[in-house]
């Protein structure tokens, strides 16, 4: 059935001239100690050893993605495995697949970027090494194919963060840092005592040792049904806050909002999708009957988000928190998407992950300029900005485009596509979804109206233009919005084998549940849209 | 290859019950047919190369795209008299789209052409080229050009009027702030619209639709400084969102519909295939039904139909030049040509050809007495001339609303260039004069700019429907198509609205008054500007006369049939050449033209010039003398008459009260009270939950520390062992944490989760 079965999974990991994976991580650990040990006074040196460090990291994401087998996308490639705890059944396991491949360039590229753009300002030594040791987490969690591994850099990538936002943050910092930590803190605890359940669950069913392997996981399925849905709850909360769904976003804004710039960066670019790729590997793979049993609750959410998020970021009066809300609609339709649950719909919410990734970094590195020049994110107290900064103010309206999600640039075709397939499984879904367009052209063109034309008075007169090193830094996210606009077929191409994988493999889980191939050619989708029997442990006699 | 190509060579291994469906279309054909992807394409490169480097260049890069518009220009022309040879004489192999056809539904495609007559007898295979885009899950996602009839009609169109427009703006625009970047924007947008013509599918149909989109947001909002542009340019870009989304849904909708008919595939964007296979009967009709009211939101929005025009009377705000070529000649025809090339669609959904009204003729019914009711208040010259536009817009979609699909590509057509003259007379009037409004700043300028009145007046002429000028000819071909009069001809048409050919008679005499007001507000009576307005340079008025010799010209081109005065040879030659003769393309009939009607409509025309003629060129000039005023409106006139036309001018100064609705009501109700009530939902209510929460679990955890902690637990940690009491130290300040105490609470909770898990498992 699967290309995902566990010999195929080690057969793919030959050829492989160095272990690739195991670097990803360490490098940027081992660099974030050695950034660590250099002398606190010189910050253009220890600037120096983070950025090379995060070059190398972001050199071999890129090789990485030369390197991948685009026709084998579907299966696990460049696989390490390494025992760690046997005793436990926990293994060192890594692998990169057409889901993740994705990720883990973003999370390369952003980086350099992030530590470019941006000087700390004070205590550079603790800033480059905490953000250092968040690139190794976040490495950690595209990668991982243990359990426990996977839960261990969800955890680390807490930490860095807290102190990114709590030491070098805005005004309310200490209140973000503290919400952001609590929150998502709260949803991983649950997740560990799924994960403990899962493993232990599944070695009774199977009647071998613990495991915490993924894929022998995932491709068992033995656990039973009803206990297979509590605990993907479990898995689905630790997820839901870290995407974050409605009503569980409120920590975001503020985060987003009072942390540095090249944080703002990093959480919108890379944080929030550990939550929305967690849904994926280990959600929709690891509980394909759950996470159709749940569909419905979470397609609600997710439209409600696009919706909801929209609406409250046309409030907004400062601009990083107005780009904050526009986060919560964007992954609203990236969970959609997911939840859609057929090819288009996770192919087209894969892809938005990364175009979300690449838009809103780049609108938070703009918002950061004008803070920066400014001293104010007040719309209110900015205006007429395109007079004094005409390439600032361009480069705003190519990225804002492409988060509207304009045709030629890169939002379209994911959002395209979640539509094609929200559309596919639940009709009124998609429309609502395409109702959250027109509301995302309203907030972001408003404020780029307010912001950037009018008369400009004051300061905002004499505003300096973006410069050489700012536009360097943003040069590569620009060529990124406008390729994959143009061109995205090398990134869906290598993405396709391994969505057709979980969709098929979801199918196979789930009793009675094909793709819809059509709304019209057969009368009605089977009804699995109509149940939201949220939590209710009903007698679901299956035995898988 | 081409996924239609894939889909013929799989007809042939299809279980039984598929049969071939004619598309009429080919792969091969003239080199300019094949390569007609090089129109757009010049623009464009034109676009990035005045963007990076049209500062340095000499002219401020208007030389750049002049000469891109230009090659394209000839390009067209080079396509154009390739596609008049191609049309008659190709003989090339047809492809064919596999299809799943009922042996009841099959019928209906077989007796398509009957109607054509000799004229449109023969096959016409329109030349198709694919790429692929992208592909997922089996459907290619492809772009190309899908070259026939009105496409290679409507780049003729685009790249002449785009061309003197430009030649226009060198002049009009000269010292502006922003030169360089408006013409870095005129090409990207003619690049836009040109992709738009020869799209090959609906996606990349509205790929290129939102690049129209915002083309016109960054031309409308050109002079961003002031707000009321800024304004404009933000309500053009939302409207036209909000017809977006009808085009997205509709899109997806035939997407999966043209899936379920064609076998081996679960979609098709292919225009061709999904016109044909709705042609074909193979659709259902509930599908094509609702496809049709999602696109028609994206028409009206567009193409500005009642109730969303408003943003096109705003739009005027943008630099004239730009009105011209964007929200006259061009733009706002992307809707119209929308529904002539997802003709198949409409014609099954809407049920065209019944006689009932749809909703499509009843819409651009409505728009054109809407519009041409608003033009009769308006001071602003432009203004005018926009609800003039939306008028004449709805005239068209009316038209292909009653089946009359040649006579509104005509009427299009036409329209392009005398609508083209008239915007930029106006444009000239107001370079010389420095304002817009005709009853403070103009009258008398015939003896000043002989150039611009002469052409103006060939355009009013034309657009006013007087023979023999172009927009008698279109005018009445629609008139005819109706199906309405039945009086010596004008029969055999789809059915017989004769409540749209009541509207567009109404229409006819309207267009004609308010026409004849604003050129007697602007041109005759007494000067009443300030200063010495002076006629414009050539770059201004050679554009004007060439586009003043086609509103002369141009409707020769369809004359009708049966026409004795005519020479045989220019009888229909324009229907016969871009009315497609495919697979894609229903089989509609074509009204008989009829004398007794068009004598009638011109005697309405006159009426109506007379009526207004009367009003202004002799009483309200007598009282002016009179009054030894320059404008005195008449003390008497019917607005201080009678009350019910005092209140039918307020509702018309007031447009209709559509902008207080979507302004004061649904723009700010979003922006204000919603906004405000979601942001309070968002901080009061989620956000209080959360940090009561908090505090909550901060107050559990002081009480757990002092209470429990310190005393029970610590106290017996302190009894066990004092000499420990260094570590109980360490302990005791990592505890207090703050976040220390949350998690473990936290922690607590997970407990008891797991307690929960294990006791039902």
């Amino acid at each position: 059935m699967s290309a995902l079965a566990p010999t195929a999974v080690l057969a793919a990991s030959s050829a492989v001239p160095f272990a690739v994976l195991p670097a990803l991580v360490l490098v940027p650990a081992v660099g974030a100690l050695l950034v660590a040990c250099l002398p606190r006074r010189r910050p253009e040196l220890l600037k120096l050893a983070a950025v090379t460090t995060s070059v190398v990291v972001g050199g071999m994401a890129v090789w990485l993605l030369s390197g991948f087998d685009v026709d084998h996308g579907a299966d696990l490639q460049f696989v390490s495995s390494a025992t760690w705890m046997a005793d436990l059944g926990i293994s060192w396991t890594l692998g990169v697949d057409g889901i993740s491949l994705f990720l883990v360039v973003l999370t390369g590229v952003l980086f350099p970027i992030a530590l470019l753009a941006v000087d700390p300002g004070h205590d550079d030594r603790a800033y480059y090494a905490w953000l250092l040791l968040l690139e190794a987490g976040v490495m950690g969690v595209f990668l991982a194919l243990d359990l426990m591994v996977f839960f261990l850099c969800f955890e680390v990538v807490l930490v860095p963060m807290y102190f990114l936002i709590g030491r070098w943050g805005h005004g309310n910092r200490a209140y973000a840092a503290t919400k952001f930590f609590l929150y998502t803190m709260a949803g991983s605890a649950l997740m560990l005592v799924g994960i403990l359940a899962l493993a232990f669950l599944h070695a009774d069913a199977v009647g071998g040792p613990v495991t915490f392997d993924l894929v022998a996981i995932a491709e068992a399925q033995a656990v039973d049904a009803t206990a297979a849905r509590w605990i993907f709850a479990a898995f689905a909360l630790a997820f839901a806050v870290k995407v974050p769904i409605f009503p569980l976003h409120t920590w975001l804004p503020d985060a987003h909002t009072e942390a540095p710039t090249a944080g703002s960066v990093i959480l919108a670019g890379v944080l929030l999708k550990l939550g929305t790729y967690g849904f994926l590997r280990f959600g929709l793979y690891l509980f394909p009957e759950a996470s159709h049993f749940f569909a419905p609750v979470f397609l609600t959410l997710g439209v409600v988000g696009i919706v909801y998020g929209a609406v409250v970021a046309t409030m907004q009066r400062d601009l990083k928190r107005l780009v904050a809300y526009s986060s919560v609609a964007h992954l609203g339709f990236i969970v959609l998407g997911t939840f859609a649950l057929n090819t288009e719909g996770i192919e087209g919410g894969l892809l938005q992950m990364v175009n979300h990734g690449v838009s809103t970094g780049a609108l938070f590195l703009l918002v950061g300029m004008v803070y920066e020049r400014r001293h104010t994110r007040q719309i209110d107290e900015l205006g007429g900005l395109q007079k004094s900064a005409p390439v600032l103010a361009g480069v705003f309206t190519v990225v804002m485009l492409s988060s509207i999600g304009l045709p030629g640039l890169n939002g379209f075709v994911g959002e395209f596509l979640v539509l094609v397939g929200a559309f596919n499984a639940h009709r009124w879904f998609a429309v609502v979804a395409a109702g959250g367009v027109i509301l995302a052209a309203l907030y972001l063109l408003w404020a780029y109206q307010r912001v950037f034309h009018g008369p400009a008075e004051g300061d905002n007169a004499t505003m300096p233009d973006l410069r050489l090193r700012e536009g360097l830094v943003l040069a590569p996210l620009l060529a990124l919005i406008v390729f994959m606009g143009v061109y995205p077929k090398p990134v869906i191409e290598r993405m396709e084998p391994a969505v057709d994988a979980l969709v098929a493999h979801v199918e196979h889980h789930v009793d009675g549940f094909t793709e819809p191939t059509s709304q019209f050619g057969s009368e009605v989708e089977p009804g699995h849209g109509d149940d939201d029997g949220h939590g209710e442990s009903d007698d679901h006699g299956d035995d898988h | 290859m081409s996924a239609l190509l894939t889909l013929a060579a799989s007809a042939s291994t299809a279980a039984h019950g598929a049969g071939d469906l004619a598309l009429g279309i080919t792969e091969g054909g003239n080199w300019f047919l094949r390569n007609v992807w090089l129109i757009p394409l010049l623009p464009a490169l034109s676009f990035v190369a005045i963007l990076f480097f049209g500062k340095r260049m000499p002219r401020g890069g208007s030389e750049i795209g002049i000469a891109a518009v230009g090659i394209a220009f000839v390009l067209a022309l080079l396509t154009g008299a390739a596609w008049i040879d191609h049309r008659d004489n190709f003989h090339g192999e047809e492809v064919h789209a596999a299809v799943v056809v009922d042996e009841a539904h099959g019928a209906h495609g077989d007796d398509h052409g009957d109607d054509h007559g000799e004229g449109h007898g023969h096959a016409s295979l329109a030349v198709h080229q694919t790429v692929t885009w992208f592909q997922t899950n089996g459907v290619e996602f492809t772009v190309g050009t899908l070259v026939d009839g009105p496409a290679v009609m409507m780049l003729l169109v685009v790249t002449l009027v785009s061309l003197l427009v430009h030649v226009y703006s060198t002049d009009y625009v000269a010292g502006d702030r922003r030169y360089t970047h408006f013409f870095a924007f005129l090409s990207l947008f003619s690049a836009s619209m040109l992709l738009l013509v020869v799209s090959e599918n609906t996606l990349q149909l509205l790929c290129a639709w939102e690049l129209v989109g915002v083309c016109s947001f960054a031309l409308i909002g050109h002079w961003w400084e002031e707000k009321p542009n800024s304004d404009a340019a933000l309500k053009a870009f939302l409207t036209n969102r909000v017809g977006d989304m009808g085009l997205l849904v509709g899109v997806t909708i035939l997407f999966f519909a043209a899936g379920a008919a064609l076998p081996g595939t679960f979609g098709s964007f292919s225009i061709a295939e999904t016109n044909a296979l709705a042609n074909s009967g193979a659709l259902s009709h509930t599908a094509l039904l609702v496809a049709s009211c999602c696109l028609m939101a994206a028409v009206m929005s567009k193409s500005g139909q009642f109730f969303l025009h408003t943003w096109l009377p705003d739009a005027m705000a943008g630099p004239t030049p730009v009105s011209a070529l964007i929200h006259a000649a061009t733009m706002v025809v992307a809707g119209v040509f929308m529904i002539a090339r997802m003709y198949g669609v409409f014609f099954e959904g809407f049920q065209i050809g019944g006689s009932s009204i749809n909703l499509m003729a009843f819409i651009g019914g409505l728009t054109t007495i809407v519009g041409a009711c608003l033009a009769f208040v308006q001071r602003d010259i432009k203004k005018v001339l926009a609800y003039s536009t939306i008028s004449q817009l709805g005239y068209m979609v009316m038209a292909l609303g009653v089946g009359a699909w040649t006579a509104a590509m005509f009427h299009l057509f036409t329209h392009a260039f005398f609508k083209a003259c008239l915007f930029l007379g106006s444009g000239s009037v107001s370079h010389a004069v420095h304002s817009f409004d005709m009853k403070s700043d103009m009258g008398g300028l015939r003896k000043d700019m002989p150039h611009t009145y002469r052409t103006f007046m060939i355009g009013t002429i034309a657009l006013a429907g007087l023979p023999p000028l172009a927009g008698f000819w279109s005018k009445d071909e629609i008139l005819v198509g109706t199906g309405g009069w039945g009086l010596m001809g004008g029969t055999d048409a789809n059915g017989a609205y004769t409540l749209m050919l009541g509207m567009g008679m109404l229409t006819a005499a309207l267009t004609a008054a308010y026409m004849t007001r604003c050129v007697y507000l602007t041109f005759f009576g007494e000067f009443r500007g300030h200063g010495h307005p002076h006629e414009s340079g050539p770059r201004i008025t050679v554009p004007l006369w060439i586009l003043a010799f086609l509103a002369v010209f141009a409707g020769f081109l369809n004359m009708p049939k049966g026409f004795q005065l005519a020479p045989k040879g220019l009888q229909e030659r324009f229907g016969h050449f871009v009315e497609p003769v495919a697979g894609y393309f229903p089989a509609i009939h074509h009204a008989r033209p009829s004398w007794s009607l068009a004598i009638v409509s011109t005697i309405v025309v006159l009426c109506g010039v007379g009526a207004a003629a009367w009003y202004y060129f002799v009483k309200v000039e007598a009282a002016s003398k009179a009054a030894g005023t320059s404008l005195t409106e008449l003390p008497n006139g019917p607005t201080t008459r009678w009350p019910l036309a005092r209140m039918g001018h307020t509702l018309l100064a007031n447009r209709y009260y559509l902008d207080h609705l979507y302004n004061g009501v649904v723009a700010d109700g979003t922006k204000g009270p919603v906004a405000r009530l979601a942001n309070r939902i968002n901080q009061d209510v989620i956000d209080r939950t959360v940090d009561l929460t908090g505090e909550t679990a901060v107050k559990a955890g002081t009480i757990v520390y002092e209470k429990i902690d310190q005393l029970v637990v610590d106290g017996a940690v302190n009894a066990s062992g004092r000499g420990s009491s260094g570590a109980g130290e360490e302990l005791r300040k990592i505890n207090s944490g703050k976040v220390q105490s949350y998690a473990a609470i936290l922690f607590a909770a997970a407990t008891v989760l797991a307690g929960v898990l294990i006791v039902i498992v």
